[in-house]
């Protein structure tokens, strides 16, 4: 993770769950992130994967990813091309999976207002800034913990450099 | 002092003073995952370790596709067997046993003032045997195998009161139900729930495990029912280990307090496509529905069956009506006590123990424009295998007499 995110919006709502995101049937086939990057939300919107370009940024309402554990429903929109989502909330399971996945989870309920869809946006990671067309916002910086995962790019890679 | 039950089980883990909001690495006394071991042991061999660091912790239980429904499942299924030799794992269970979160129960795993995680979102049902348990994802498994211990953050906890006598044909589904419906699918989003009040003191551990695997439903990280002497007569010959009873202070701090009384609780439905979407059941009354479903990790033990059975006695059914005990332990006496032979006369199908239809992985998949009427825990679009059909969520003597009348009915107008 570099310290800065730029990239064009997907917005959408609140409560997006994970079986719209990645639908249960495709749970327990095997699968690698490319692939899993094909189903993302598949179930909210179809044309999605279609439509997004690698660096783009999903903000969402409350409670974003809420529902299953499945990890997939992180890594299939990360590897779909979306470096960090910014939200309302975040469901908690979503929320570590995000982390651990190495694609920032960001709690910012005043950007989210302020962010239209297809609107340019800057994620600053150091300094706890989103910067918008409608100004900039703040938002409270992660624990040292979290950090250090999204530095290694995800709680594998953080455990690798670590044991 | 002041702590709550969450603040005292990570202090006791992480040997440090911590309050809510601390950040702390801690070892699981348990880490349970079921079908999805096969994915967790890639993601474990690609760390670099080669041996499962505490392989008596490890706990894995094949239930969301069995048996096998297609070749790349029964792939999963023998990797998983693979592995577990390879790395000596003693605490696996095969497609014979039934719902992971029914076996590890049932097993004696769930023990007061444990902490237990598992690849699965309703690792909180064992809180209702006062365990702090919450789900977690796929890597997060494959590093506790690795090293042991995980981060986690120590949640803050709203207290769930329940007070009252339960009325006729009200269950803890319904409770749960109407919870959610209140407080919305967020309402405990990343904080730890503990229920309390005088309904929930008198409640069986079976009937305690729908509240506390409904948690998982509020957003909850776990939901927790201090242990009593039901908990304790439920453990004895049953836990693995000897245990420590863990409660909050009376003076502890929770972040909110919602109380409710059972007597203004009728029966309750989820109505599609989210489980705080609450109707009572009068506002539903005659949703013609194509299928029932009858059990999951939520609703199909021993009580829930026969609460079905007694509802269904000498009567046919008129949709296609699925049964599935969680457990073969559920089944076994399901059969020996006449239940499994009331179901069946009714025209109900028995399936095996196991998720079944719940996750549109395996059984009963329905096609567009049909409904589910379910005991499930989830109504999510698509949730079912098919993103065109509908699922509505009950308790299992509402879903039962739908199944007979073929549409949502009040028990109430028909006793």
């Amino acid at each position: 993770m570099n310290g800065k995110f730029e990239g064009k919006v997907w917005k959408y709502g609140d409560n997006i769950n994970t079986d719209v995101i990645f639908p249960g049937k495709y749970t327990y086939q095997k699968m690698e992130p490319e692939e899993m990057a094909k189903h993302a939300l598949e179930d909210l919107d179809p044309e999605f994967v279609s439509k997004v370009s690698e660096g783009d940024i999903l903000v969402a309402g409350k409670n974003f990813g809420m529902g299953s554990s499945r990890e997939q429903a992180a890594i299939a929109i990360k590897y779909a091309g979306i470096n960090v989502i910014i939200a309302r909330s975040f469901s908690r399971i979503y929320f570590r999976n995000a982390i651990n996945a190495g694609m920032p989870a960001i709690i910012a309920p005043d950007a989210v207002d302020a962010i239209k869809e297809g609107d340019k946006v800057i994620v600053d990671m150091e300094n706890g800034k989103i910067i918008t067309p409608k100004g900039e916002f703040t938002f409270p910086s992660y624990p040292a913990t979290v950090m250090n995962i999204l530095k290694k790019g995800g709680l594998i890679n953080f455990i690798k450099a670590n044991i | 002092m002041r702590k709550t039950f969450v603040e005292k089980v990570f202090s006791n883990k992480s040997g440090k003073d911590v309050r809510a909001g601390a950040i702390v690495s801690v070892e699981p006394d348990y880490v349970m995952s079921h079908d999805n071991a096969a994915a967790i042991s890639g993601t474990f061999k690609k760390i670099g370790v080669s041996r499962i660091k505490y392989p008596e912790r490890v706990v894995i239980i094949l239930d969301h596709e069995v048996p096998a429904p297609k070749e790349s499942s029964a792939i999963n299924h023998k990797e998983i067997r693979n592995f577990v030799k390879e790395q000596n794992i003693q605490n696996f269970f095969d497609i014979n046993h039934g719902i992971c979160h029914q076996i590890f129960t049932e097993q004696g795993f769930a023990m007061p003032g444990k902490l237990i995680v598992g690849s699965d979102s309703h690792t909180t049902t064992y809180g209702a045997l006062g365990a702090l348990s919450a789900g977690i994802g796929r890597s997060e498994v494959a590093a506790i195998w690795a090293t042991g211990e995980l981060w986690f953050s120590v949640p803050e906890t709203i207290k769930i009161v329940i007070n009252g006598i339960m009325p006729k044909y009200i269950t803890p589904k319904d409770i749960a139900l109407y919870i959610i419906g209140k407080i919305g699918s967020d309402g405990a989003d990343y904080k730890a729930v503990e229920f309390s009040g005088d309904t929930i003191n008198r409640m069986t551990v079976p009937e305690r495990m729908v509240l506390s695997n409904m948690a998982a439903e509020m957003g909850a990280k776990c939901g927790y029912t201090p242990p009593d002497h039901n908990t304790f007569d439920y453990l004895r010959g049953r836990a693995k280990s000897e245990y420590e009873s863990l409660y909050s202070d009376e003076d502890a701090v929770f972040s909110n307090i919602f109380k409710f009384n059972v007597e203004d609780v009728s029966p309750s439905v989820a109505k599609p496509h989210t489980v705080d979407n609450l109707a009572s059941i009068k506002d539903v009354e005659g949703t013609k529905i194509d299928q029932a479903l009858i059990g999951t990790c939520t609703n199909g033990r021993l009580e829930d069956l026969r609460a079905a059975a007694e509802v269904m006695e000498g009567k046919k059914v008129k949709v296609r009506t699925l049964i599935i005990p969680a457990s073969r332990t559920v089944y076994k006496e399901a059969i020996k006590s006449g239940i499994i032979e009331t179901l069946v006369d009714s025209g109900a199908i028995i399936l095996n123990p196991g998720c079944g239809p719940c996750l549109g992985a395996h059984q009963g998949v329905m096609a567009p424009g049909e409904v589910t009427f379910s005991t499930a825990n989830r109504n999510f679009k698509g949730r079912m295998g098919c993103r065109d059909a509908e699922i509505y969520l009950g308790s299992p003597v509402t879903v039962a007499l739908a199944a007979l009348t073929g549409e949502i009915t009040d028990p109430r107008r028909e006793s």
